[in-house]
């Protein structure tokens, strides 16, 4: 194999390959590339045996071939490597080492068979449909903060992309929570998409997908199976198997019943929890809300370390209400707000809290209080 | 006539054996310092320790003498030549019996039907806990004056280091500690046991040579041959279930454990395995620390006999965490991470953690954790012992503050606890179990 590439375009095949490598590696191989070269592309292959991505690029290819070489040593060279670069990298298959050259610089790296490498098996996916990318980025962007952590709750440790009904009609919808705060945002279905089956798509899929998502224009190819779930630009094809378990009935934690009203400028907001919440050291700031009449009053009381109170004029027309939260949550439902208004409907100090952006029902957040 | 005295005893000594140098000696009475003796050279009193390294020893054990019969037998004088038993109460078992008992064979921790069968006069009375914690104050007090490093282990008994007081106090620390005993009988009313030696392991062994009121010191020198024909299960924390699995390994003395290569106990017993070959040396870093803040809080039971029946062991996994909870909850303590620990049959151990998002003392939570954690694993058993535990120990008023969204019944159990606990307070733990319990 000899290939020569630009260096910007190799980085970006190659950046997004060493992402998904696992840092640490029991199995060799897995930490590797593959690399094929033939026609006039090259492709760089690499996985964790959950993801597979593959990035297609266009290449100068003077033999065709391929091998595989350690995905974040490559990826470290050629990041160093001056930009507007010309970089060639060959292989003479006898030696077992794959050269890259670039002006005065030359590297030899170990290689490993490439017959060695786990290759995704093809699978058939019931669902095709295509979305563009800003629609994929907003229903990702806006749930992922809410995924679980928990090794135990497993099937809490992604984003749950279905097919839901909304006013009648069906929408795209994904859902995330960690028993503390849930996201659900929807949009409009996708021609196609119909007859999808619901799938939890990994945290960190979601993570490698997101780079598929920075082109305004592009439209992706989704691709599901009860199993696996597939995304493709014309460029990069990410492939992942989806979490094997049943995401819970999400719909009865979403409060319906909730009737006071607070409506706040999310920004203001926002600063207002994160200058009160600086005096608690605790893990779980806590935050109390106190409204009244058109008044909000912000308020942290850490004994150790002291104590902060702010207050804020909004929308408020119900009865006087006390109500904790942690900090942190408040300020990542706060930040999905980027239009109009934070809206919050309150039940009790007890109870589940929703907010939402404006009254628009197409993204909404639903917060568990706390003791304060 | 002391000096006479004091004369022809080392006459006699040096008859005996060769020559040794005089050895250093005090005492207890009137704490008199002199050299060699059986009594004392300026009160003629008995109570006398000598020991070659008896001013150079800087660790101590005190152990209160039947703590609680002692303050019963202090405020009730009609019961000072009684056998006196305190306990009863729901359980029906000793808690602690004086002295006048345990000659008669009573123990801590005995039926009392039994104790009274063995001791059919004996006076039974009921703890007087408040009264007990006010004295256990006041003896602390006392030790404050001695040394700033104290580590209580109970209410009746502490840790003392009086390494580097003596400049300060003018005397080494054997007269200091004999002070304070002194000081417990006259102004406190109770006695005391003293064991001092060169570390912890060693001054607790100690304290407990010469019950009551004793004495009692372990040199460095002597501690190799001191130790070598002396029980392991002498060492604190081997219980029956410790003792059990060491004698599988053909250890019952000390001379037992030398034999081991610190590999090969290591591989058996893991840490503790560390442990047992250093004390097996008469060697124990650990520091007196007054402050050395609690990092976990754990149960373990062993079975038995060995099982893998899922619904057994899920009343193990219960009951453990319903003692995790109730030790958390007396010191106002949760923990963010939860682990389960299960020993095979073969005694390999197999150990399971999460953290929690935040922290719980909640025996509902820890047991559906520990319960999550034991469905994912995928070893099948069978097992010979169960624990579960909590770590990253936070204080309680940080914990527990949030629902489960998921969960909106978690909210209802934990007030339930809550409100069993109470009950629990009021009529003791027995007062209400869960039916779990009972697997």
């Amino acid at each position: 194999m000899k290939i020569s590439m630009e260096r910007g375009a190799l980085l970006k095949a190659v950046a997004q390959a060493q992402s998904v490598v696992e840092r640490r590696n029991t199995i060799p191989i897995l930490a590797n590339v593959l690399i094929e070269a033939e026609g006039d592309t090259v492709s760089f292959r690499a996985t964790d045996l959950d993801i597979e991505v593959v990035d297609k690029t266009n290449a100068q290819v003077e033999r065709a071939g391929a091998t595989t070489v350690g995905a974040v040593t490559l990826h470290e060279i050629v990041r160093k490597l001056p930009d507007g670069a010309l970089v060639q990298l060959s292989d003479d298959g006898a030696s077992g080492r794959l050269t890259v050259e670039a002006g005065r610089s030359n590297f030899s790296l170990a290689t490993l068979p490439k017959e060695d490498f786990p290759v995704m098996a093809n699978s058939e996916y019931e669902s095709n449909f295509a979305a563009p990318a800003p629609v994929l980025r907003r229903l990702f962007d806006k749930s992922k903060f809410a995924i679980s952590t928990e090794e135990t709750r497993y099937y809490l440790n992604g984003v749950y992309m279905h097919v839901a009904d909304s006013d009648g009609g069906q929408v795209l919808r994904c859902v995330a929570t960690d028993g503390h705060r849930l996201a659900r945002i929807d949009a409009d279905l996708p021609e196609g998409a119909a007859g999808m089956p619901g799938v939890i798509v990994p945290r960190k899929t979601v993570g490698e997908l997101r780079k598929l998502l920075e082109d305004d224009e592009v439209e992706i190819a989704v691709s599901l199976s009860e199993t696996k779930i597939r995304f493709a630009t014309p460029e990069i094809t990410l492939t992942s198997k989806v979490i094997d378990g049943t995401f819970p009935d999400y719909t009865r934690v979403i409060p319906a019943g909730n009737t006071r009203k607070l409506e706040v400028d999310a920004s203001e907001f926002a600063q207002a929890v994160d200058r009160v919440a600086t005096v608690s050291s605790e893990r779980s700031r806590a935050v109390k809300l106190a409204l009244d009449e058109d008044r909000l009053i912000l308020s942290v009381n850490a004994p150790d370390s002291g104590a902060a109170e702010e207050e804020l004029a909004v929308a408020y027309g119900d009865e006087r209400l006390e109500i904790g939260f942690n900090a942190k949550y408040l300020l990542e439902i706060a930040s999905q707000v980027d239009r109009e208004n934070a809206v919050f409907m309150f039940n009790s100090a007890g109870d589940p809290t929703l907010m939402r952006e404006g009254n628009d029902q197409s993204a909404i957040y639903v917060v568990m209080p706390m003791r304060v | 006539m002391p000096a006479t005295r004091l004369k022809r005893h080392r006459i006699v000594r040096r008859g005996k054996e060769a020559y040794h140098p005089p050895m250093p000696a005090l005492c207890r009475d009137c704490l008199t310092q002199f050299e060699d003796g059986n009594r004392c050279p300026s009160c003629n009193s008995p109570r006398v320790r000598s020991h070659p390294e008896l001013f150079d020893l800087t660790i101590a054990h005190m152990d209160c003498d039947a703590f609680y019969a002692s303050v019963e037998k202090r405020d009730n004088p009609e019961l000072r030549d009684k056998p006196v038993i305190i306990g009863g109460g729901r359980r029906g078992v000793v808690s602690t019996a004086c002295y006048i008992a345990r000659i008669r064979g009573v123990k801590s921790a005995m039926p009392m039907f039994k104790a009274l069968k063995l001791c059919p006069d004996a006076v039974i009375v009921r703890g007087r806990m408040s009264t007990y914690v006010e004295v256990s104050k006041q003896v602390r007090a006392l030790m404050e004056e001695l040394t700033p490093a104290i580590e209580p282990l109970s209410l009746d008994e502490a840790f003392m280091d009086l390494s580097g007081t003596a400049k300060l106090h003018g005397a080494p620390p054997a007269v200091m500690l004999a002070r304070l005993t002194r000081r417990m009988k006259d102004e406190i009313g109770i006695t005391g046991s003293i064991g001092l030696s060169h570390n912890k392991f060693l001054a607790k062994v100690a304290s407990d040579l010469d019950k009551p009121r004793g004495f009692s010191v372990i040199g460095k020198a002597e501690t190799d041959a001191f130790l070598r024909d002396k029980p392991v299960r002498m060492i604190w924390g081997i219980g029956p279930a410790g003792q059990a699995s060491l004698d599988k390994a053909g250890i019952r003395t000390f001379s037992d454990l030398l034999r081991w290569d610190r590999r090969d106990l290591h591989a058996r017993f893991g840490s503790m395995g560390d442990r047992l070959y250093h004390l097996a040396r008469g060697e124990d870093r650990r520091r007196v620390s007054a402050h050395s803040p609690m990092k976990s809080i754990s149960n373990e039971t062993t079975f038995h006999d060995d099982t893998n029946d899922p619904d057994i062991l899920d009343g193990h996994i219960w009951r453990m965490a319903e003692k995790v909870s109730d030790r958390a909850k007396a010191k106002g303590l949760a923990g963010r991470v939860v682990t389960l620990k299960l020993k095979r049959a073969n005694h390999s151990l197999l150990t399971r953690r999460t953290s929690l998002r935040d922290a719980t003392q909640m025996a509902d939570r820890i047991y559906r954790t520990a319960r999550d954690l034991f469905d994912q694993t995928p070893d099948s058993g069978p097992y010979r012992l169960l624990g579960v535990g909590i770590s990253d120990l936070t204080k309680d008023t940080e914990a527990d503050l949030s629902g489960d969204l998921l969960d909106p019944e978690a909210a209802k159990r934990t007030d339930a606890e809550r409100a069993a606990d109470e009950i629990r307070k009021k009529f003791g733990a027995d007062a209400i179990i869960k039916g779990r319990a009972l697997r």
